[in-house]
């Protein structure tokens, strides 16, 4: 049986044999198709009109693949995802513009969920409507379904293993470090102002030691928000 | 019945997590611990796992705490539970997102929620250490214990690391790493 890395190995080198320096074959052809574009550039504004049907069965198939290929390659998931949803979704395919990542990020932000599920529907949304926020959705989610899913079946094993366990040990002092890095992130973009210091205190307070239950905590910081923005407006009014 | 729990967890955990990642610690380990799938331990194991893999930290928990509970017909379950919320509430946000972005009463929510979150994930941060630094229970003579000095130091490592925005798969590796060494020089040296 050949190693899985082979067919890889024989792809790439065909890449390469057709990128053959500034001045090879590829060079040419990518010029002699630019000058074709450009002389048929007023039948193609036709075309597009007639073809409008096909386009949304590719772009579909397109946006599938491009959340498939970021759900596979961002790690850490959340905001990592930005930067490469931005480098394919808009420089790329250009499917929206770069105001819009902003839309994005405030979207993601401001809904309950996984940053990468909301921006995946959101993208997905407004390039192809439900079907396209179905695709895309279901893109970024599947790599790390199946990847978990395999890694679930050895895992429990593989925990037992004595210098596993040893390694563990010190991962989750790391893990630690890390949670609490994102504690201070999530600090940083915090108004500065009393309620929000009352409300750090008492949200950490009332799970930490008194183990209320974290959707009363989540429900009743987004009233007293509610409540005190209200009430800072009517004081600003008078 | 086993997959309709997974299923209505996992939904409630999409549907109240708000700022993504570790946010939704706090929810997880309260419903996590509660039904018995995982222990505090095997939570924080799997963050470093969930860090080290490709995809969302909670796609990455739904689907491990599913598979363990009820195979991979679970995994679904809980995949689709997490995932549901979002994906219905971004549509419905996303056909007049003007209005929602201007809407004063989620301007009023989330002047609240924000806040909210870091104290959530104080919490976590709490509950995490006091597994990791004291997995026999906070007192004294635990305090003297080698175990606390080497989760001490890596910690304070891993702490100096995060903040220079190392990334956090080297984190992972560093401070396996050096639990590694510490385990094998406290075994030899027999403390």
């Amino acid at each position: 049986m050949a190693p899985p890395g082979d067919g890889n190995k024989a792809l790439l080198a065909v890449e390469q044999k057709g990128e053959a320096g500034p001045d090879g074959p590829g060079e040419e052809e990518r010029n002699g198709s630019l000058r074709r574009q450009n002389t048929d550039n007023s039948m193609e504004t036709m075309e597009i009109e007639e073809e409008a049907r096909p386009r949304t069965g590719s772009r579909l198939i397109a946006l599938f693949l491009t959340f498939l290929k970021i759900g596979a390659f961002t790690f850490g998931g959340g905001y990592a995802m930005i930067p490469l949803i931005q480098k394919e979704v808009v420089d790329r395919q250009k499917w929206i513009s770069d105001q819009d990542i902003l839309e994005i990020v405030a979207i993601a932000e401001s809904t309950p969920g996984p940053i990468a599920i909301n921006a995946a529907t959101f993208v997905g949304y407004r390039t192809a409507g439900f079907a396209g926020a179905f695709l895309a959705t279901l893109g970024v989610v599947l790599p790390s379904f199946f990847i978990i899913l395999g890694i679930s079946f050895v895992l429990r094993q593989f925990q037992e293993l004595k210098p596993v366990q040893y390694a563990f040990e010190g991962i989750r002092a790391g893990v630690l470090a890390l949670i609490a890095k994102a504690c201070y992130s999530m600090y940083k973009q915090c108004p500065r102002s009393g309620i929000a210091y009352g409300i750090m205190v008492a949200a950490l307070v009332c799970v930490a030691f008194f183990q209320v239950n974290v959707l009363l905590v989540i429900a009743g910081c987004a009233g007293v928000g509610l409540i005190s923005s209200i009430l800072a407006e009517r004081r600003h009014r008078a | 019945m086993k997959y309709l729990i997974l299923f209505w967890v996992f939904f409630k955990i999409g549907a109240f997590t708000f700022g993504g990642g570790y946010a939704m610690l706090p929810l997880v380990q309260e419903e996590v611990l509660a039904h018995g799938w995982l222990t505090l331990e095997e939570i924080v194991n799997f963050i470093a796992v969930s860090e080290s893999t490709p995809g969302p930290f909670a796609v990455n928990m739904s689907t491990y705490v599913g598979q363990e509970t009820g195979g991979i017909f679970g995994a679904f379950c809980a995949t689709l539970g997490v995932v549901l919320p979002s994906f219905g509430i971004v549509l419905a946000v996303a056909k007049c997102f003007d209005r929602f972005q201007n809407s004063r009463i989620v301007k009023g929510c989330m002047s609240g929620l924000k806040p909210a979150v870091v104290g959530l994930i104080g919490a976590a941060l709490f509950t995490t250490g006091s597994a990791v630094f004291f997995p026999e229970g906070i007192s004294l003579d635990n305090l003297l214990q080698v175990s606390f000095g080497v989760s001490a130091v890596i910690f304070a490592v891993s702490l100096v690391l995060a903040f220079r925005k190392a990334h956090p798969i080297l984190v992972i590796v560093l401070s396996g790493v050096l639990g590694i060494l510490a385990g094998y020089t406290i075994d030899t040296l027999a403390f």
